[in-house]
């Protein structure tokens, strides 16, 4: 019954709550940005318009924002629930960066999240200017805090195994913390974020010019996110190159998976192929050599093949481009893995297409021009970083398998002993329903936000700001009190 | 060093729940008396604009004390989370939808408005009535296997005294609800009437569910409790400051100054959480009818008596860990404080017309 296994069970779990959570996560950090940026720039020219392009950013920021802090319970909650025996192995060293996160980032991003919602009219500027940057600062700190945890599962160091094996213990802070991928991943990843957040922008922009409405909005928008677009995806190359080389270096068997290599002999790059994991085939097209050329700049490094890896190897001196000593083995699913990389690499190509496009349109509005089709495209241009993201975080961890610390403790031995598949089974099935729920409503409320576009307030002198919009509260006061008479006849 | 460390962690753990007692049990409180205390749209969103930029730095208080549980005392968050499971899971999906209620009733369209409210209300229900039941279940002692896992099954955690202070929790919660909502609804509304009649309705039901809880413990719990239990008498010191918290309510309840009943109702949940951390102190999870004396408790985890139960000596991370961790409180501690210092300033005062505008 490999259906009601309860490690798959555990597994089909995790990956769906933190794949729907990873949706949120990178959108809202990805947003943080433009909410400060939007405030900093309203900040210098005190302009109204750009007061609502604030206020506008952070309705969608807190919309999605909300999401990745509800589903983000789901994530701390599910090591005690789903993974306690991972947690009691891991407790000492993977607890830390957790408490650290709510600590010193979430508390952060939180608090300051509610001034920037609520207290416009409350506080300075300048006071209102820095929360901006804070619950940006907070949602980078948050993801760091979590980076280490995970490239800890990467990369395990600074720990020592206890002599009866029961759990691993820290040895030394900062080794474990700054273990070797926490910098590659944390840039590669946060860096991603921004990319994905600077297309969001692009498209809502896009979307103002198709519809030719707040078409001034639309062009602004368009030329901040291609602006921190092209910067972010330029950096994406050296980072992108870091975290792989430290994957060439220190997960052998990852990276045996991502370019499916069976064989010892230097890793080719493969630009796409088909996999074929019983018979060990790889057909398509490829350079040899290539992998091994970007990540030791010799393409006759050789690299240990999926077949010495699915066995304990306990030297690697005869593979140059391995920093690890030694390997208990065991190799990841082979086309899952490869294909997620394939398809990120590839899909960073339409990225560089993609704010092409982004800065044509661009030119073309600015001359009183819009071409339809290619601001479709820039509207749908999320979906390019976002399978992006969803791909190389499938890379990451389905690539560590069969471990869920690397080389220390196996996925099949972190489940709950007491946790029954029928339990498993129900949740799952509620996940599934609830979480659809959730992303029907942020979908629902999205869109509302961005039909309903930046509102621009009439400043009246000496008091608050009236909004033009109809609000509900206003409604609500007309009705409140009329109810109130009522209860004045009652009575 | 260890040992100070170990309980340094231990009351630094009680702390943190304090903290998210006291801060979420105010809007935990708030949304459940939402449909029922707010009769037209202007209410409800009085309502919820009370909360509506506290409740997510209140919620990172139980993030952070998970946090430091999982960090501080390992085998004791694996051993609570994994076995109270369903009712974990029946919390966590409280805790979003009370989450989205919050953020989306006042954005969404007006079909989903009713959705929302009883997700609002719902929500801050579950969480609210099965912290007690988990901590009742605690304090009693539950069935471990010899590896420290739970082992008796979802029914067996719906026992009587679990039940009871379950009640207790629930009361306390909406206590600090109707206490908040007449501090922070606009003087002269028949919003803060009703919060004021239903803050001294349970602040009586307080009293009472809790001369019930004490009752049972001493006829059903208190005699299965072994000799290890050395936190105990502190515990009857926590029991004072709640008889004394609840007369110091009352009688402010009859002066009628809003903010000092309010605070006066968080004594309550600070007496409870150190009754049951001293009730509970040196153990994080007894196990039920231990059979060990004070011996034993002190063994360190693979000792093969089965039943040990867990302990803050036998289930911690180590010095170097806990040290590691108490550095980094030292920091963020003092910063989280000072965040709330700067969030509940702001946000002084009652709720006016103008705060609605977005509403």
């Amino acid at each position: 019954m490999e259906f009601l296994d309860v490690t798959a069970l555990a597994r089909l779990q995790f990956a769906i709550t933190v794949i729907f959570h990873f949706l949120f996560v990178p959108l809202s950090i990805g947003l943080g940005l433009f909410v400060a940026l939007a405030e900093t720039r309203y900040y210098r020219t005190k302009d109204p318009k750009d007061r609502a392009a604030t206020k506008f950013w952070a309705k969608i920021f807190t919309t999605t924002f909300v999401i990745g802090v509800a589903t983000g319970i789901t994530m701390e909650f599910s090591f005690g629930t789903n993974w306690a025996n991972y947690a009691r192995f891991v407790g000492d060293i993977f607890g830390a960066p957790l408490a650290a996160e709510a600590l010193l980032a979430f508390f952060l991003e939180s608090i300051f999240l509610g001034v920037v919602l609520f207290a416009r009219e409350k506080i300075a500027p300048k006071l209102y200017l820095v929360s901006t940057w804070l619950v940006f600062i907070g949602s980078a700190l948050s993801a760091l805090w979590i980076l280490i945890a995970n490239s800890w599962m990467q990369t395990p160091a600074g720990y020592e195994v206890l002599p009866d094996g029961s759990k691993a213990v820290i040895t030394d802070f900062w080794a474990a913390a700054l273990n070797p991928s926490t910098v590659a991943r944390y840039l590669h990843t946060v860096d991603a974020l921004l990319i994905l957040g600077s297309f969001c922008v692009i498209a809502i922009g896009a979307w103002y010019l198709v519809k030719k409405r707040n078409e001034e909005y639309g062009r602004s928008f368009i030329k901040t996110g291609l602006i921190v677009g092209i910067i972010t995806v330029v950096l994406m190359l050296p980072f992108a190159h870091m975290q792989a080389t430290v994957v060439a270096e220190q997960q052998p068997a990852k990276l045996a998976a991502m370019e499916a290599q069976w064989e010892d002999g230097p890793a080719p790059y493969t630009f796409f192929a088909w996999i074929d994991s019983d018979t060990q085939t790889r057909s398509g097209f490829e350079i040899a050599g290539f992998t091994s050329f970007l990540a030791t700049f010799d393409s006759q490094t050789v690299y240990p093949g999926l077949n010495t890896l699915s066995q304990p190897v306990t030297d690697f001196s005869a593979y140059p481009g391995v920093k690890v000593d030694s390997y208990q083995g065991g190799t990841p699913p082979v086309g899952l893995t490869f294909q997620s990389y394939h398809l990120m690499v590839t899909l960073y190509a339409a990225l560089i297409l993609w704010l092409i496009f982004a800065g044509v349109a661009l030119k073309k509005a600015k001359n009183g021009k819009f071409s339809k089709p290619l601001l479709y495209l820039l509207v749908f241009g999320p979906i390019v970083p976002f399978l992006s993201i969803q791909a190389g975080w499938m890379v990451a961890e389905v690539g560590r398998q069969p471990w869920v610390v690397y080389d220390l403790l196996l996925t099949d031995d972190a489940v709950s002993p007491v946790v029954t598949s029928v339990e498993l089974l129900i949740t799952i099935v509620l996940f599934v329903v609830f979480y659809a729920v959730l992303f029907i409503a942020w979908l629902r409320i999205i869109f509302r936000h961005i039909k309903e576009g930046p509102i621009v307030e009439n400043a009246v002198a000496g008091g608050a700001a009236a909004n033009v919009k109809e609000t509900e509260a206003g409604d609500a006061a007309t009705k409140a009190s009329a109810d109130s008479k009522g209860g004045g006849q009652d009575a | 060093m260890h040992e100070f460390l170990q309980i340094l962690w231990f009351l630094l753990i009680a702390i943190l729940l304090v903290g998210y007692f006291i801060l979420d049990g105010f809007d935990l409180g708030s949304g459940i008396l939402y449909p029922f205390i707010a009769k037209d749209e202007k209410e409800k969103a009085i309502v919820r604009r009370s909360v509506g930029p506290l409740w997510d730095g209140n919620e990172v208080w139980l993030l952070t004390a998970g946090g430091a549980l999982f960090a501080a005392f390992a085998p004791a968050y694996a051993t609570s989370f994994s076995g109270f499971y369903l009712a974990i899971m029946l919390v966590l999906f409280g805790l979003i939808f009370r989450a989205l209620a919050v953020e989306f009733r006042s954005r969404d369209g007006e079909k989903w408005r009713r959705f929302w409210d009883v997700s609002f209300c719902v929500g801050s229900f579950l969480p609210a009535l099965l912290f007690g039941a988990a901590i009742g279940n605690v304090i009693e002692g539950v069935a471990l296997d010899g590896a420290g896992d739970y082992r008796g099954g979802f029914f067996a955690l719906l026992n009587p005294f679990a039940l009871l202070c379950a009640v207790l929790g629930l009361v306390a919660f909406l206590a600090q609800g109707a206490a908040w909502l007449a501090l922070k609804s606009p003087l002269g509304s028949e919003l803060r009437e009703r919060a004021i009649r239903l803050r001294s309705v349970f602040n009586i039901l307080e009293l009472v569910v809790f001369v019930l809880v004490t009752v049972f413990f001493f006829v059903a719990v208190l005699p299965t409790f072994g000799p290890e239990r050395v936190g105990l008498p502190l515990a009857y010191g926590f029991a004072g400051l709640f008889l004394v918290g609840w007369l110091v309510t009352r009688i402010l309840l009859g002066k009628g100054n809003d903010l000092l009943i309010f605070l006066a109702t968080n004594l309550i949940p600070v007496a409870l959480i150190g009754i049951t951390a001293a009730s509970l102190f040196p153990y994080l999870i007894p196990a039920s009818a231990n059979p060990q004396g004070i011996v034993t408790w002190f063994l360190a985890p693979g000792a093969d008596q089965a039943n040990l139960g867990l302990t803050i000596f036998n289930s911690s991370g180590s010095e170097l860990s806990l040290l590691c961790m108490t550095i980094i409180t030292c920091i963020g501690l003092p910063l989280v404080l000072v965040y709330h210092v700067i969030i509940y300033r702001t946000f002084r005062g009652r709720v006016g017309e103008e705060d609605l505008n977005d509403y």
